[in-house]
């Protein structure tokens, strides 16, 4: 018997005494609920004993069974296996009721057909379900912890129990009932001949391309493209990082600039800056034709349009990743090299190269994943080239409504990324070649070749001159009455958008993108720390505890990432549309999705950051009889810190340009800023999507020069060339 | 101190990753008040053993009882055992008091009596008026003190040193060496203490338990096991030892007589039988001649000399092969190829069991 225990089974009892069983459709703080004491509103006490739901009281029963653990000694074995058995029995049915009984009636035919006639019906469930639910799953890690699991650690087996509950059904249920839903025909029952016929269908895997004119399948258009930009963006990328690193180019701090582009750039918004150059009536387009006499054409929109928008979206991040691990190359091997008398080109050929070819494979996967889940330039751009992810889209909201179509092409999409993941997890993990070690390397970077200098030039001049365009045309634009036809300047668009009067009741928030403006910013806002908190939590289990299954632990966290924003879109509409978890349209829906889209991002930066922190750290608060809660606390968090701001800020960014899971789940009353700037687009409103588009990135610029600000960058103990020129001076 | 000193005590106790043992079925008893060295090559369970007596590591098997209370399944923060660790931990957010007072403040002391147990403490290490200083704004030296006083705040049964010498230069070395026993000796702690240097572990300990390959190879003081090494590893790792063939003759009593070449010597015959044996000589006991004694003596020729200001370092070449001597006639140096003479000294020279 300890505190945590009467604790969680106090919290069980609110959960059934006090709070709403069902999802109610108020706000939980107007508490409308409590005054409206009846029907679905109540407890679920009340729903028992004066509604006569009489399926509600399994899980009460295993909550009272769990009751004899309060008179029990807090050591006996017998406690331990009861709050186990209470806590995965209450768990169970739970789900059992839940899955039993929905909106209609029973769910399952059979038991239709034993208890006779369609029978009760029951909405989502809601926080009375929720705080039982966390009750249960807590108890029962209060006893496997007793039973000795994670050394008898509470915190540490709550913790993984937790984030596996979440990732469980936040990740992997909606992914499961994206299968199931594949399997089943319209009737709800499973027809695999109907499966295999929307899989193997013609359009998806048809190759007329490579002997008629027709059009290949939208699988191989999918895979085609990821391969170019995975290829192209990598070749970019590397330039970009040998130049960054290895020349004396004047512009780096460009460089710098242009690796923060992607992050705060909605991912349609480069396909929206093509149009407005390349397009029929594009800046550039108007120039060619009318001083060239270059008929205007549509030549942009298709596969190359695509491919081009694609790679100046995603070289950035390649250049991300090559750049790290181009500065990772201890500059001694190199110079180990030289004295063994290969010339430039040969160390580069012979030791740079093979060093950083796993970190080119990564970048290549990267650009391939990044490229296959993209959403938003393929839909303004892709004309008749189909891509997966919007064929996705269009089975969902087009005049087809086909959700079992959308959900076979959902699982070709995630079959393709979770193949790349896979290959990036277990080929790449084991062959890292990091040689940046603890110690201060005292050699200097090896100056490049110069027939590869200048090739790498020849590559990234143009390339950071189309994207400068883009940029510049994303802001001009925006002042353009319209594009292409009348180029005088105007605040129309941003007006239009964001206006701001003097109304009768004081400001006035008058202009069409407020609603969804405000809204993004509020989920965005809650997302961010939520995001942030179940990240580096899972992070420090990752790289500061051991327990059984940790591997299999991190391929489950990791896992939201590979899959596309499409699939997930998808996949919530079908797991949370209907109860037991009823919350599509709501902005809870939106937030969950952030969160666990999001997650890896503050994995990845917590257990970066972790790394760094000397674990005896962590022993040294323990053997001074901190438990390991109190060690988080005190210790862990406080040096964190950066970890912390970084993870909130990125999640907060990542959350505002999300485009591809988002549409699929906003609605009238929670729209996204992303979703209404692809409204405007398919409606031809450029200007406005321009303006609403430039506010955007603006509100994120300020957030990421904030952290740059705030955290600093990291720094190898290494010599700066220009401390070895003074010391060469001095010498001299 | 308000508590008496405690016990440690290993019964049987094994850590396996996998397959992997780190620590195979160790026994031992360190006395209360005591300061005991686990002594070892890098990688033969001594930090281990160290993690397993903190509950930082939980025993695969085994038992382990500190002042007579089974511990074995308790963690870290339930036992009442400090470590001053190797890196020294400090938590780098904190000012020197709040790292002291962290152990009372987490387990609900109140600030301010906490505040004076931390001082207390740093006015035994020495460290006074450096409260208000973060870990990063002192040297190494007053880093360890400041980790000596954060272990010692709870004055815990049973505090531990993880290769507490490793960071600081070797000048500071043996001062802080001192510095920690006669801490243990005022405190009458019970301590622990984890180093691969065998001066240094026979510097400070009253007892010295020698680990190999995740077993004990030999426990016992200091001298034993420079005078008695229980085995070939023991008398190896223990200073400088050169290991020679030797022939055992019949027992008597204690002794037997043995011949090392053409030396014969009565050595303690330590349980071995007649035959051939092995014979451990330490590098000082072989006394250098240059000239032919009138007893029997190793003939030899001199293959390497270094000289090391204290004393001169030989190399020579006999017929029981190459041995390595020590000489303090450093004004008469011998230079390589020179004949020499070598006498056994009454000291240094044992049997080895193996």
């Amino acid at each position: 018997m300890t505190r945590a225990l009467r604790l969680w089974i106090a919290v069980g009892w609110v959960g059934v005494l006090i709070l709403p069983w069902y999802a109610i459709d108020s706000s939980f703080w107007y508490f409308d609920w409590y005054l409206k004491y009846d029907g679905d509103n109540a407890p679920t006490a009340h729903q028992i004993f004066a509604q006569g739901r009489w399926y509600l009281a399994p899980p009460v029963l295993a909550l009272i069974a769990a009751m004899p653990a309060l008179f029990m000694h807090r050591d006996s074995r017998r406690l331990s296996r009861l709050l186990v058995a209470a806590g995965i029995a209450g768990m169970a049915l739970m789900l059992a009721e839940g899955a039993a009984i929905d909106h209609r009636g029973w769910s399952w035919a059979w038991l239709q057909a034993l208890m006779g006639g369609e029978g009760p019906k029951q909405p989502g469930m809601g926080y009375g379900a929720l705080v039982l639910a966390a009750a249960f799953l807590m108890l029962m890690c209060q006893g496997l912890a007793a039973l000795g699991w994670c050394r008898g650690d509470a915190f540490i087996v709550s913790a993984v129990a937790l984030v596996v509950a979440l990732v469980g059904v936040f990740v992997f249920f909606p992914v499961f009932e994206v299968l199931l839903s594949a399997l089943q025909d319209d009737k709800g029952n499973v027809a695999l001949v109907v499966f295999f016929e929307k899989f193997l269908d013609h359009s998806v895997w048809g190759l007329d391309c490579l002997n008629s004119s027709l059009r290949c399948g939208v699988a191989w258009n999918t895979v085609f493209l990821a391969v170019v930009v995975g290829a192209g963006s990598t070749l970019f990328g590397l330039a970009f990082a040998l130049i960054a690193t290895r020349t004396d180019f004047p512009f780096k701090g460009l460089l710098r600039v242009m690796s923060v582009l992607p992050i705060i750039t909605p991912p349609f918004v480069i396909g929206l800056a093509m149009i407005l150059l390349f397009g029929r009536s594009g800046v550039v387009t108007g120039f060619l034709n009318e001083w060239l006499d270059i008929p205007r054409s549509r030549w942009i929109y298709g596969l190359q349009g695509v491919a081009i928008a694609q790679l100046l979206a995603f070289t950035p991040i390649a250049f991300l990743v090559l750049i790290g691990v181009v500065q990772g190359v201890s500059p001694s091997l190199e110079e180990a090299s030289l004295t063994l008398r290969a010339k430039g080109w040969k160390t580069f050929n012979t030791v740079t190269l093979p060093l950083i070819r796993p970190g080119l494979a990564n970048a290549f996967l990267l650009g391939f994943v990044e490229s296959m889940a993209d959403f938003g330039n393929p839909l303004v751009l892709a004309g008749n080239y189909e891509v997966l992810a919007t064929k996705i889209f269009f089975a969902v909201v087009g005049a087809s409504h086909d959700q079992g179509r959308a959900a076979v092409l959902a699982i070709i999409l995630l079959g393709f990324t979770l193949v790349a993941f896979y290959a990036q997890q277990m080929w790449l993990g084991k062959k890292s070649y990091t040689t940046v070690t603890g110690k201060g390397d005292a050699g200097l970077a090896v100056p490049l070749p110069s027939g590869l200098r200048w090739l790498c030039y020849a590559a990234v001049i143009p390339f950071a001159l189309l994207t400068a365009a883009m940029y510049v045309t994303i802001l001009l634009s925006s002042f353009w009455k319209t594009v292409g036809r009348d180029y005088s300047l105007t605040f129309e668009h941003y007006l239009t958008g964001f206006k701001v009067e003097w109304g009768e009741r004081g400001l006035y928030f008058g202009g069409s993108a407020w609603n969804s403006f405000w809204t993004t910013i509020e989920i965005s806002a809650i997302s961010a720390p939520l995001t942030a908190a179940i990240g580096l939590l899972t992070a420090y289990l990752l790289a500061r505890q051991k327990f059984a299954g940790q591997r299999a632990f991190e391929f489950c966290t990791m896992l939201s990432f590979a899959i596309p924003g499409t699939v997930i879109g998808v996949s919530y509409i079908l797991a949370f549309n209907v109860p037991p978890i009823e919350l599509t349209g709501t902005g809870v829906i939106l937030v969950i999705c952030f969160v666990f889209r999001n997650m890896p991002v503050g994995v990845r930066s917590g257990i970066a950051t972790l790394s760094q922190i000397d674990k005896s750290l962590d022993e040294a608060s323990l053997t001074l009889g901190a438990k390991s809660f109190t060690t988080v606390r005190r210790v862990v968090l406080p040096l964190l810190r950066p970890a912390i701001v970084s993870s909130l800020v990125y999640s907060f960014v990542r959350a505002m340009t999300a485009v591809s899971a988002v549409i699929f789940l906003v609605s009238a009353q929670y729209n996204m800023s992303t979703a209404y700037i692809v409204g405007r687009v398919e409606a031809g409103e450029y200007g406005l999507a321009i303006a609403y588009s430039n506010v955007l990135i603006l509100v994120m610029l300020s957030a990421i020069l904030l952290i740059q600000f705030l955290v600093g960058e990291r720094r190898l103990g290494r010599r700066q060339p220009q401390q070895a020129m003074v010391v060469v001076q001095a010498g001299g | 101190m308000a508590k008496s000193a405690s016990s440690v005590e290993f019964r049987n106790v094994s850590k396996r990753y996998g397959a992997v043992a780190a620590v195979n079925d160790v026994s031992f008893t360190i006395e209360p008040g005591t300061l005991v060295t686990l002594l070892g090559p890098s990688g033969c369970g001594k930090t281990t053993t160290l993690r397993l007596i903190a509950g930082l590591e939980m025993a695969s098997e085994g038992q382990i009882l500190i002042g007579g209370r089974d511990v074995t399944r308790l963690s870290a923060a339930e036992r009442d055992v400090s470590m001053v660790f190797q890196s020294y931990a400090l938590f780098p957010h904190m000012t020197v008091l709040e790292n002291v007072a962290y152990g009372p403040t987490v387990s609900g002391v109140p600030k301010a009596k906490a505040h004076e147990m931390a001082r207390e403490k740093l006015h035994v290490v020495g460290l006074k008026g450096f409260d208000a200083r973060l870990p990063s704004e002192l040297s190494g030296g007053q880093q360890q003190r400041v980790a000596v006083a954060r272990a010692l705040v709870l004055e815990p049964q049973v505090l531990l040193f993880d290769e507490p010498l490793s960071n600081l230069d070797a000048k500071l070395r043996r001062r802080v060496r001192e510095d920690i026993r006669d801490l243990q000796r005022t405190l009458n702690l019970t301590v622990a203490y984890v180093t691969h240097d065998q001066q240094e572990a026979l510097a400070v300990s009253d007892r010295v338990i020698v680990m190999a390959n995740s077993v004990i190879a030999q426990t016992g003081a200091p001298r034993e096991l420079y005078e008695q090494p229980a085995s070939l590893f023991v008398s190896d790792f223990i200073g400088d030892a050169n290991i020679v063939e030797a022939a055992l003759g019949q027992h008597q009593g204690d002794t037997a007589p043995v011949s090392i070449g053409k030396v014969e010597k009565r050595l303690k015959h330590r349980g071995v039988k007649p035959g051939k044996v092995k014979v451990a000589i330490r590098p000082e006991s072989l006394l250098l001649m240059g000239s032919r004694p009138n007893a029997p003596a190793l003939e030899g020729r001199v293959a390497k000399a270094a000289y090391l200001g204290t004393h001169m370092e030989y190399t020579v070449a006999t017929e029981l092969g190459e041995v390595f001597v020590v000489d303090r006639a450093v004004d008469r140096p011998l230079k390589p190829g020179v004949e020499v003479f070598l006498g056994l000294g009454d000291h240094g020279i044992t049997v080895v069991p193996d």
